[in-house]
């Protein structure tokens, strides 16, 4: 919308909620279920640890409590499908509004295109995403726009098996994820709003060994932007057209949080992102 | 591992399972010094200070000279059965199941009689023999002779296999058979003729070295289990704690870090996640249908043991919160000892010194290999301990702890 356009009226979510009711705009869930099972994020054991989802019955309409069922939750912030806000890495410290509690609620809904790199993730679970792959990948389905979510369809949350999902070995975990060179280019060519993925980080299973180590985290959260991860159902987004709606917990001073994330894709383009 | 014993028959499942029944358990204060030493297989008598007579049964005064110091003493345990009989009639539950009961009476080398529960090997008198302090069903001390000759395991004879937890024939859970311990464990209750063996662990991306091997191993099952995760306790026992005889709980969270080493409680909390509420979730989940079988014929449920920790006495504060939550386990093993007992279910507390591990790894030797913690533990099931200190440094701590707690605190935190 221009400065100068004429303020839009009612109408204008009139037409989305019919959409949605008639289901020319479909809802995908790009959520897995947050439960104890779930893998959780691997730390050396001799440094801090992301504590795993837990759940403990609070009462279960019984003496502890009559006629209700009730929980108490507990699980890191980066638990499950969830949410990377800039402050969650050193790089993005001191950049203001960079917490769950203070990020502009407009980044939480915006549009995303998917590459698909799941041929490539089932050859080689160390695959990496560079600029030539996305630059490919443009060729086909037009240039990736401003203020957008890139996410990296590795059809990894199809494993059901946690040990397959983690997929460590004795020299640490091989899942794919983007290469520096590639996040350069998505934030410095692309000025995109941020990375997400189907493993359980936004970068590689072996990124502590690059320049910079964690490069998704250090270029994203640096430049004040942010990742999802554990996201599945990317299958079923197409390769552009859809929008998120991905808002984090808002947490005080929060790093990042669980979250549902639902995609909004028109009923026209769902089914699958291979072109 | 003696043939003595064989293989029980099934359970036949049109009979009703029998209720446990306890032997008579009222003592007096005085006579529960006896289970001071019984508790870690000590046979410890009142010896008098003042003329140094030792006697028998327990009193508060000597009764030679009337002194009221009197020393709880380790005897030799070699003695002379003097006489012996067979009883063939009680009015107590726990003996009339078991009839006939042959007791015995021997004349200690330290010249104090004592009534004993009498092995079926013993010669009759007069003959040479062995008194024992051992644990009953109730968990009170009893003494028990058997013959001289060095190799007579109680668990080999019928009756007096009532006082051990062997694990011949006989279901376990080892809650956690991934870490070191865990796999030692295993291997040594599969030798020491357990029938099965389910194999708890978590976390099934970890790959530690030797888990393989365990796993392929005869006779194990592997279980999915993490004793910090509620859900994941209670679906287990679900599944199958109608069927375990035998928990080893061998779970542990150990980092190495003092009050001012670690910011936070996050290292500390997961310590008690593991060591203190995990105890807690599988003592809720499996303790209640075990007590339903503690009388279940020749393989019923039977023990239950804890890995503590030599620093759950007094705190190490090289392991500040580690030490911390140990002591918090060993209270609720504590209270769970009391628990189990009704259903005659002996808990057994391991309390070793450091374990030759990566978390032990800056602590000078000696230090306990796995093994030896496996042996400690397989032994105290064998026989008749609810108190185990494996090693020389658990053995040195312990002492110093019951002669001068505040001077081993001092001593600690140096």
């Amino acid at each position: 919308m221009k400065p100068n356009d004429p303020a839009p009226g009612p109408e204008i979510l009139a037409g989305f909620t019919a959409a949605l009711a008639t289901g020319a705009i479909r809802i995908i869930d790009l959520t897995q279920t947050l439960g104890p099972d779930f893998p959780s994020i691997v730390m050396p054991p001799e440094i801090g640890q992301s504590r795993a989802f837990r759940m403990e019955e609070i009462s279960r309409y019984d003496e502890r409590g009559g006629a209700w069922y009730w929980n108490n939750l507990s699980f890191g912030e980066h638990t499950g499908t969830h949410f990377d806000a800039p402050i969650h890495w050193v790089s993005g410290r001191d950049l203001p509004n960079s917490s769950t509690d203070t990020i502009p609620v407009a980044d939480f809904i915006a549009p995303a295109v998917v590459i698909d790199c799941s041929k490539e993730s089932a050859a080689d679970a160390d695959f990496l995403l560079t600029p030539d792959f996305i630059k490919a990948w443009e060729a086909v389905h037009g240039k990736i726009p401003p203020r957008c979510w890139v996410l990296m369809r590795t059809d990894w949350s199809k494993k059901t098996d946690p040990a397959a999902y983690q997929n460590f070995d004795e020299v640490g975990q091989h899942t794919p994820g983007p290469d520096p060179d590639a996040v350069r280019f998505l934030l410095n060519e692309r000025d995109v709003l941020g990375f997400g993925t189907e493993t359980i980080g936004t970068d590689a299973g072996q990124a502590a060994h690059f320049l910079p180590p964690y490069p998704c985290h250090y270029y994203m959260h640096g430049a004040g932007r942010y990742g999802l991860q554990c996201l599945t159902n990317l299958d079923l987004l197409p390769p552009t057209g859809s929008s998120l709606i991905a808002p984090p917990l808002k947490i005080q001073q929060g790093s990042g949080s669980p979250l549902r994330v639902l995609a909004l894709v028109p009923s026209s383009q769902a089914g699958a992102s291979r072109p | 591992m003696s043939e003595t014993i064989k293989r029980p028959k099934r359970k036949n499942p049109i009979l009703k399972t029998r209720a446990p029944t306890l032997p008579p358990d009222r003592r007096s204060r005085i006579a529960l010094g006896l289970v001071r030493g019984a508790a870690m297989g000590k046979l410890e008598l009142q010896c008098c200070a003042a003329c140094g007579a030792v006697q028998y049964p327990p009193r508060e005064a000597c009764v030679r000279c009337l002194s009221a110091e009197l020393e709880w003493t380790v005897m030799s345990g070699r003695g002379e059965l003097v006489s012996e009989t067979t009883l063939h009639h009680s009015q107590e539950l726990f003996f009339r199941e078991r009839m006939p009961w042959r007791l015995g009476l021997v004349r200690l080398a330290e010249g104090v009689s004592l009534v004993v529960h009498l092995d079926a090997r013993c010669g009759p008198a007069p003959s040479p023999v062995i008194v024992e302090a051992v644990l009953d069903r109730a968990g009170q001390a009893a003494l028990v002779a058997k013959p001289d000759d060095g190799n007579t395991a109680l668990a080999d004879e019928p009756k007096l296999r009532n006082f051990t937890s062997d694990p011949r024939f006989r279901k376990v859970l080892v809650t956690d058979a991934k870490s070191p311990v865990g796999q030692a464990v295993v291997k040594a209750v599969l030798e020491a003729g357990a029938d099965l063996v389910w194999a708890g662990h978590c976390e099934p991306w970890k790959n530690p070295p030797g888990w393989p091997a365990i796993a392929q191993l005869p006779k194990v099952t592997l279980v999915p289990l993490d004793v910090t995760d509620t859900k994941s306790v209670n679906e287990l026992a679900a599944e199958l704690g109608f069927k375990v005889d035998i928990v080893i709980n061998t779970s542990e969270h150990h980092r190495t870090f003092g009050i001012f080493g670690r910011a936070g409680v996050e290292t500390a909390r997961a310590e008690m996640e593991t060591n203190c509420f995990g105890l807690l979730r599988l003592a809720q989940a499996f303790g209640p249908v075990m007590q339903s079988r503690g009388a279940d014929g020749e393989t019923s449920a039977v023990a239950w043991v804890n890995l503590l920790s030599i620093y759950a006495l007094s705190n190490f504060p090289q392991h500040a919160t580690y030490s911390a939550s140990m002591a918090a386990a060993l209270s609720v093993a504590q209270a769970l000892r009391a628990e189990m007992r009704v259903a005659g279910i002996r808990v057994v507390n391991i309390f070793p010194g450091p374990i030759d591990d990566e978390w032990n790894q800056l602590l000078l030797p000696p230090k306990l290999a796995p093994s030896a913690v496996a042996r400690a533990i397989v032994g105290a099931l064998e026989g008749s301990v609810e108190d185990v200190y494996p090693g020389d440094i658990a053995q040195d701590w312990l002492a110093r702890f019951r002669d001068n707690p505040k001077a081993l605190e001092r001593e600690l935190g140096r």
